[in-house]
């Protein structure tokens, strides 16, 4: 094909590039610098950097993207180890992704009604005799409902990199006399690090931007990244501010990418 | 391997499982409740699923976010698929590679990120925020979608196929419609499908850019959970349910095709990845 033939019927594609990856990006930047009457200014990230609000802000949405993503891992990586090992594996990998494809806002409203107050969590603790308790609008009920809608991200990449694992090298550490447990923790979990490294940046950095988990489960507060975005754009209207927030978080989501890289990273869509 | 998965990891699979459908089955349960609340089962009703239809607000977005996810889709699929044989037929190696990254932009960026700058943008090029904002942006994030599907057909065509077309005579369009689109058609379709479903699941883009007018069904469900529970929004997420489980299946089929032929199978399922 000519060159000026895939010119022409790529033009679409590049004025998406163009318009819509390129010149958003760069509006979000030039934005963090001005202030509401949009003169230029560095006010915003003087701000941000000199408040407190601002920063233990931060350091919570960090800190509770950390726990969210260890216990998502503490339970992802047996589900995954045991899945691989099965005969259908493929089909139980389908059952993992299928309540993915639920939509989002759904899975978050099923928790409102079993964290209420008269709900069937509540009422399970009272019939066992430590309830009820507050579970909604706690910081615990926005950890349990982010972990829930991250397992399968975290299962699905350890999943294939253990799939992927040759089973002479197991076979090989067995018969050099290693234990089960040392087969595991010298074999097994360090040739599946891709695997655990693509789930941490498939959890980490989506939890940090969740916001409408922290608005509906974590009770209107402003707890994470992603929630302090959305109240300084369509809340407060000051936009220099979010965008200065923006810029923030896509710092932390590639310096995340940068210590949890790997040569053979496979793409995904990652959204939160 | 010499053993077997032992008792209690099916027993840890079965519970991890259980922890996964629980919250979708509750959901579906509550919507045949008589009651009001997601609380105490008073018995079986279908009156929350006659609201659900008789709510013509409802059915009013629900049209609408079906015509945005196809319109966005067929239109995200149609670029995206010109882009990925754009990207294809681009030799230089810095280029090819700086395309591919600027591709998946849009991709690694948080929903939050993409749906403020979105918002920017809209509001500096003076567009109103409404149908239109909301169709672009979805075709914009799906895109990337398109071309990943793509992309990796059209790498595995044999080159040998283009030139025995030339050959014999094919014009530019020719090869284009009876060799390489046929070729990729698999990976148009899958794109087309992870399309379909990243509109349908989006919310925090749609309601960065949705304006005061007009609403998807997330946005819808996210003001009416912020009043509290409704059970029609149950009977709502039984059908929700029920529509991801045949595109599940469907995509599944499409996939399974795609794959028949590659070398390496690598499953169907691997690519299904929905993240919200």
């Amino acid at each position: 094909m000519s060159n000026k033939r895939t010119f022409s019927y790529t033009v679409p594609y590049i004025l998406w590039l163009v318009l819509f990856v390129v010149a958003p990006v760069v509006l979000l930047i030039v934005q963090s610098f001005g202030n509401i009457y949009g003169h230029f200014t560095l006010d915003n990230y003087a701000t941000y950097f000199s408040s407190g609000t601002y920063l233990r802000m931060t350091f919570n949405s960090v800190f509770f993207a950390f726990i969210v993503t260890v216990i998502t891992l503490l339970i992802s990586y047996p589900m995954a180890y045991i899945m691989s090992r099965l005969k259908n594996a493929q089909f139980w990998l389908l059952l993992v992704i299928l309540p993915t494809w639920v939509n989002l806002l759904l899975k978050a409203y099923a928790f409102i009604g079993l964290f209420s107050k008269t709900g069937t969590v509540n009422n399970f603790l009272s019939f066992i005799g430590i309830g009820p308790h507050q579970i909604m609008f706690t910081d615990t009920s926005f950890m349990i409902v982010a972990a829930y809608i991250e397992i399968p991200f975290m299962i699905m990449p350890i999943f294939n990199s253990l799939v992927e694992l040759d089973r002479s090298l197991i076979n090989a550490a067995r018969d050099l006399g290693a234990t089960p447990w040392q087969t595991l923790t010298k074999v097994i979990i360090p040739m599946s690090m891709s695997g655990v490294k693509a789930g941490i940046q498939a959890v980490f950095i989506p939890t940090l931007s969740l916001f409408m988990i922290t608005r509906l489960i974590g009770g209107n507060r402003v707890i994470t990244l992603g929630t302090a975005i959305e109240e300084h754009f369509l809340v407060t209207q000051n936009w220099g501010m979010g965008s200065t927030i923006g810029v923030i978080l896509i710092i932390a989501m590639a310096a995340t990418m940068f210590f949890t890289r790997d040569r053979k990273k496979k793409g995904g869509r990652r959204r939160g | 391997m010499d053993n077997k998965p032992k008792k209690w990891s099916y027993i840890y699979l079965v519970f991890v499982f259980i922890l996964m459908y629980a919250p979708i089955f509750y959901l579906i349960f509550y919507s045949f409740n008589k009651g009001d609340y997601m609380n105490g089962f008073d018995g079986f009703s279908l009156r929350h699923y006659q609201d659900m239809f008789a709510d013509t607000r409802l059915m009013e977005i629900l049209v609408n976010t079906f015509i945005v996810a196809l319109l966005s889709s067929v239109l995200a699929t149609l670029i995206g698929t010109f882009g990925a044989l754009g990207i294809y037929n681009t030799k230089h190696r810095t280029t090819k590679n700086l395309l591919l990254s600027l591709n998946n932009v849009l991709m690694v960026s948080p929903d939050v990120i993409v749906g403020a700058s979105f918002l920017i943008f809209f509001t500096m090029i003076g567009m109103s925020l409404g149908f239109g904002s909301v169709v672009l942006s979805h075709i914009a994030f799906s895109i990337p979608i398109v071309v990943l599907m793509v992309l990796p057909r059209l790498n595995e065509m044999n080159p040998a196929l283009i030139d025995a077309a030339r050959d014999l005579g094919a014009s530019n369009y020719q090869v284009l419609s009876r060799v390489v689109l046929p070729y990729a058609w698999p990976g148009i379709l899958a794109g087309f499908f992870m399309a379909i479903t990243y509109s349908l699941d989006d919310f925090a883009v749609t309601f960065f850019v949705t304006g005061n007018g007009f609403s998807t069904l997330s946005v819808e469900i996210y003001s009416r959970a912020r009043q509290g529970i409704d059970l029609s929004i149950n009977a709502l997420s039984a059908l929700m349910f029920l529509l991801s489980l045949l595109l599940v299946i469907v995509y599944y089929f499409i996939s399974n095709y795609s794959v028949k032929s590659s070398k390496k199978k690598r499953g169907g399922a691997a690519g299904m990845v929905v993240h919200q």
